[in-house]
This record gives C-alpha cells, structure tokens and sequence, in this order.
C-alpha cells in the first residue's frame, strides 16, 4: 500500500482510538481531506522545487509507535542543556515521558497536549488558540493536525516571566518499523510575558525515522519569546518542521535554528503580525556534509506599520550536500516605515556541494526600509594567507574563518550553556578545537 | 681558532618567481644580516609586494629558480605558517578584514600556535595579558580596540598600526614591512615608525618596502636597494634614498643601459 493510502487509514484507526470532543473531530476530518486532496508535495510545486520527498516517502513508516520504551536518564542525558536548570518536557516515540521531564504548573503552564486538549480547565485557551495560526491549507501541516494528540503545551500567563529556559525533547528510538512521528507543540506568551524554549528532535540509535511537528506560538502584546531549534540528528533523521508564529503589537520574537544532523531537514518557519512595533527575528547556522541536506523556507508577514523583522541564516557546506534558502517578506500597503532585513551567506567548501537561495520580497507600501544580501562563496583566499602568515596553520585558519562567519548567529544567543554547546558543536563539526569562545 | 661563519638572517640567490606563469621576480639576490634594517624601493609594478609575498610564501606564486635562505635553512618548501613560526613576520600593505575574531582573541591564538609548533606550553593568560597591555600602550592603541573585530571598519592608519602591534606581540626574526607607511598620516606615521624602532635589535632584521623616502627619516635604514624589472639594479647607504626622492628612477634606468 502506498504510504498515503496508508496514512489515510491510520487515521481512520487513529480516529477510533482517540477520546475526541466534536470541535477537535471537525478539526481533523477537515485537515485529513486537505491531506486526502493534495497528497504529498511535490517537486513540481515551487515550494518544494528544491527538496525532494520522494525517496523518502517510498518507505514504509508506521503512526503507531510501539507501547512505552524504557529508556534511563543516562541514555539522553548528554542531549539536555547541562549546567542550566531547566524545565523539560520529553516525549519518546510520541508518547509522554513523566520520569525524564520536569513540568509545572506553578504560575506557568508547562504539560502536555494531550491534557490541554482534555482538561475543561484549558477548553477557552484551546479554542482561542489552537490552529489558528497553523496553515490550514498546506498538506504537512494539516497532516500533522488530523493526527495531532501529544506534544508541548506551554502557556505563560500575563505579566509572567518564566523563571528557566524550558527544553521540549522529541526522543525515539527501538521502534519495529519505521517511525512516523507528528508532535505538535502549542505555545501561548501572554501580555508582557517572557519565555525561552529550546526544542529539539533526537534519535537514540540508526533507525530511518520521519518527524512532521507543528509548532504554533502566541506573542501576545508586548511579550518577548526566545526559541531556539537545536538540529543535531543522527543521518538516519528527517525533519520537517513546520512552525507559525502570531505576534501582537509590541512583542519580540525570535528563533534561531541549528541545522547540524539529520539526512534531510525542511523549515518552514513563518511569523505573522497582528499589530504595530513588532519586531521578528530569524537567525539561523547549518553546517553540513555528506549528503545531508537543508531547507530553510521562512516567510515574515509585515501586515502593519512600523514592525521590525531581521533575518540571518548563515551555512558551511561540505561533501555532497545540499542547501536551500527561500526567504520571503511580504509587506501589505499599509505596513509603512516597515524596516526588513534579511542576510543570508553561504560557503562551499567542497566542489560538489550545492546551495539554492532564493530571497523573494514582495513590498506593497512605499515608505519602507527593505534590503536583502545574499552570498555564495568558498573561504577568502586572502584571509587564509592573512592568518597563516600569523603562524595559524591552514587547517585552523579555515575552521577559525568558518567559525567567525556564523559568529554574527551565535552571538545572539541568550543562553549561555546553550551558547556554549553551540560553539562546541560547531567547533566539532569543523574538526578543530578552537581553544576560545569567540 | 677558527672564524665562527657569520650566518646572514635572510639571504636570497637569483630568486624568480611568476604568479599566473607570469614572471614578476627575475633574478634577484639579496643578503640581509641580523641587527639590519634594509630599504627596498622602486617604480609601481617593480615587484615590490610580489616579493614580500614570495617570501612569506603566498601559494600563489611559484619559485622557478633559485633560493631563499633563512638563518641558513631553505624555506622555499615551507608552508607560510612554518615560516611564521621560524621568525617571519609580513605586515600587509592591505591587511585583511576578519569579522568575528576580535584582536585579542586573534593575537592570542597566533602566539599559542607558534608555541605549539615549537613545542612549548600555552602562554598563560596573565602574562599574555601582561604582553597584551604593554604593547598597546607602546603604539598609543586604545583597550577598547582590542575587543573589535580584527580590522573591522578600521581606517588605513589604524590597520597599520594594528600590523605593528602583531610584529610587537609575535617578536619576529625578520619583519618585511609592506607600504606601511601608505594611508598614513604625519601623527601615525611616526607611532608606527616608533614602534618599529623599538622592536630593533641586534637580533633580527627588518626590510621596509617603501614608495616614499618619508617613512626613511623615521626608520633609518642601514641599506637601501632599487628593485627594478624583477632585480635589485641598485644598492647603496641611506643617502640613496633621498637620491631617489630628488632625481626619481629614469636616471638609474640610463646607467643600466
């Protein structure tokens, strides 16, 4: 059977199995139609014109992961912000993990989904605010809403500011087929409210393992939201994430990505606004090799006047790998004194690696401020010479130019173990030990 | 007793060498001992910076004939950073922009690299901090510097001195100074000649590639040479130079005729 075919009656099954209230079963028979009618994206499809499914999508995955897997805390320990108390929600193969999370419901809310969407208690935020910035026409995305239970269910109240950095960790792992995984992720900042999330996917062993998340965020007025989207999978690890951001007059959000892992990796990562003086950030740095390949597909919506967003996606890429880079801004007629940055460079360090961007800015008002820059490159010559003439050799001078040229990414980052990981990571991937933190 | 043989610090034997099979070096020969500065002027398009470049080692360029010795070793193999570690210092005439190194960070990593190619530990952080400081303050840079970005929006002059403050931290064997005078002005012009200045010693050698003969008034050189189609044509004391101010290069073109 194919695997659409297959998805289709496991949703059927799903259904079934599910204790569902009316208005979520409407919910999901309409996402399962827009699924059933469009089917998987195609290459023929612009936005996808560079990112291929179909050998993927030729395997057999399975929604229904195997009943609760043990795993211990010294099985994902190294994957957690060490140093840094953080709150923790954890899922593994989908399915809630109380022993290896850290939830609350002191002043803020840090659950689960599934309890979200059961408890009367939450009925008026779920109805307010669930998938109602999700696209509700693109397949993925209704995909992963007709299957939609379980996943992190955050919510800041007014005024609040959450004490620690939350981490939402996808595990999976010892599954008899392959994985087929559809978290979704709600997460609400109310008034003046503050939160740093740090997300991240991560298979325990070799197992080829699909994830399809969707993530929505609520910036209410004046909130500030820090996300940070840790990548770091094994090869046998796809990606497709899927996260939309509403933002309310005054609110600041940003996300950064860290695309180091995974076989193939796709972001849709869009911010809508829905008021004055808001202000989005998009940061991201991928460094990858072998046939890895990376999509970042951001869309930034300037709907209002005076709004912020900037926007800088640096990526390395070496071996055979692939990247794609497809940035669009729009900026509706009445979003004057609108000020959009968007930066994205690359460098080739290999002959056969491959990298498509795509800046595309629609501007519809005329007193605005709108640039775009985007590089294709191999390491400066000069700059090589420069710092071998210094004594540095040439091994560390190109990991030492590597590493400055996403400085500009890391140095926006406010977690500082999470900055510092990040550092070692990339210092890692490079191959060399930089001895300093730049 | 046997005369102990005086080793040159840097001697050059009918050196030729092309950069995109062009021949820009025809043959030139030059001996440099240690405690000396030496001057090399010439015409734009002489071979000036082709030569730093050669000696440093930029791979561009390809030595066809002939030998660079340094303290009585070949280094004509070497890869640029092995020179640098066995003394040679090129101040850049356009030093390069390096965003998201500070110059600290830069400096401290080129000090340790060369302690680790030799074999040695680690400079501790206080004494490079120490080393750090006291440096600064012999070219008039300000600490703030220090944590910008290598060469980021810095004008001319303070490139230069940023390269004068490396030559003072890495303590080089022999220093080519490359136009560091070009972009400077009068007040730079003398901290930086200052700084070289202080940085003498019996120990190492300094060649000083110059346009003008302004920068020679400062740092006195012990010898100056004409370096002309690929060759040095012309050698002689300091007073050459201000003989170059006066007359230009035609008349010695007419004596090698």
């Amino acid at each position: 059977m194919a695997l659409k075919e297959k998805l289709l009656s496991s949703f059927m099954a799903f259904e079934e199995r599910v204790n569902v209230d009316e208005e979520l079963h409407d919910l999901r028979s309409s996402a399962i139609k827009v699924f059933e009618d469009k089917g998987f994206p195609s290459k023929k499809e612009e936005a996808w014109k560079y990112t291929s499914l179909n050998a993927l999508l030729k395997n057999d995955f399975s929604v229904f992961p195997k009943s609760e897997v043990n795993i211990g805390i010294a099985d994902v320990k190294r994957f957690f912000i060490d140093e840094t108390d953080t709150y923790k929600v954890v899922f593994v193969n989908g399915v809630f993990n109380s022993f290896l999370s850290s939830t609350t419901h002191d002043g803020i809310d840090v659950c689960l989904l599934s309890s979200a969407l059961s408890k009367p208690k939450y009925k008026e935020i779920i109805d307010t605010y669930f998938n109602r910035i999700a696209s509700k026409d693109e397949t993925l995305t209704s995909l992963n809403t007709a299957f939609a239970c379980e996943g992190a269910f955050i919510n800041i109240p007014k005024n609040k500011v959450a004490d620690k950095p939350i981490e939402i960790m996808y595990f999976s792992t010892k599954n008899d087929s392959h994985l087929w995984l559809h978290p979704r992720n709600l997460i609400i900042v109310g008034e003046h409210a503050q939160v740093q999330i740090i997300e991240r996917h991560q298979s325990l062993d070799n197992d080829l393992v699909l994830t399809n998340s969707v993530t929505e965020i609520f910036a209410e007025k004046n909130a500030f939201v820090d996300y940070y989207k840790l990548q770091n999978d094994e090869l046998e690890a796809n990606l497709i994430d899927n996260t939309y951001i509403s933002q309310q007059a005054g609110s600041h959000a940003a996300v950064h990505t860290f695309s180091f892992g995974g076989n193939l990796t796709r972001n849709n990562l869009n911010f809508y606004h829905f008021g004055e003086y808001i202000e989005s950030t998009l940061k991201g740095i991928t460094v990858i090799e072998g046939s890895q390949h990376v999509d970042h597909y951001t869309l930034v919506h300037h709907a209002h006047p005076n709004c912020e967003s900037h926007q800088d996606y640096k990526g390395i890429f070496g071996g055979k790998s692939t990247g794609v880079f497809n940035g669009k801004i729009y900026v509706d007629k009445i979003a004057q004194k609108t000020n959009a940055f968007q930066q994205n460079n690359n460098i080739l360090i290999s002959d056969k690696a491959t990298i498509n961007a795509k800046p595309q800015l629609e501007i519809f008002a005329d007193d605005v401020k709108c640039s775009h820059g985007c590089t294709i490159g191999q390491l400066d010559e000069s700059a090589l010479f420069y710092l071998q003439q210094r004594g540095i050799p040439k091994k560390e001078a190109k990991a030492l130019l590597m590493y400055a040229f996403g400085n500009d990414v890391i140095a926006t980052i406010k977690i500082p173990s999470l900055q510092h990981r990040i550092t070692k990571l990339i210092a890692k991937k490079l191959g060399v030990d930089l001895g300093f933190n730049l | 007793m046997e005369p102990i043989l005086e080793l040159n610090m840097l001697t050059i034997k009918n050196l030729h060498a092309s950069v995109e099979d062009k021949e820009i070096l025809k043959g030139l020969n030059l001996e440099i001992k240690a405690g000396e500065v030496h001057a090399i002027m010439g015409p734009n398009g002489s071979g000036k910076s082709t030569f730093a470049s050669v000696i440093a080692g930029k791979e561009d360029y390809e030595v066809t004939e002939g030998d660079i010795i340094l303290e009585g070793e070949d280094i004509k193999e070497l890869a640029p950073e092995e020179r640098a570690h066995k003394g040679v210092f090129l101040s850049f005439q356009y030093p390069v922009e390096i965003p998201g190194v500070t110059v600290t960070n830069f400096i401290k990593t080129a000090i340790n690299e060369t302690r680790k190619a030799k074999g040695l530990e680690e400079m501790p952080a206080n004494e490079m901090l120490k080393l750090i400081r006291e440096k600064s303050e012999m070219l008039e840079i300000d600490r703030k510097f220090l944590s910008r970005s290598l060469n980021e929006g810095f004008s001319g002059g303070e490139k230069k001195r940023n390269e004068i403050f490396q030559m003072a931290m890495l303590e080089p064997k022999l220093a080519i100074l490359d136009e560091t005078d070009s972009g400077l002005d009068i007040d730079a012009l003398r901290i930086v000649a200052n700084g070289v200045n202080r940085l003498r010693s019996k120990d190492n050698a300094i060649i000083v590639i110059t346009h003008y003969q302004r920068l020679l008034d400062y740092i006195v050189p012990d010898y100056v040479h004409v370096l002309m189609n690929g060759k040095i044509v012309k050698s002689g004391g300091k007073e050459l130079a201000l003989e170059l101010e006066e007359k230009g290069y035609d008349w010695i073109k007419e004596e090698l005729v």
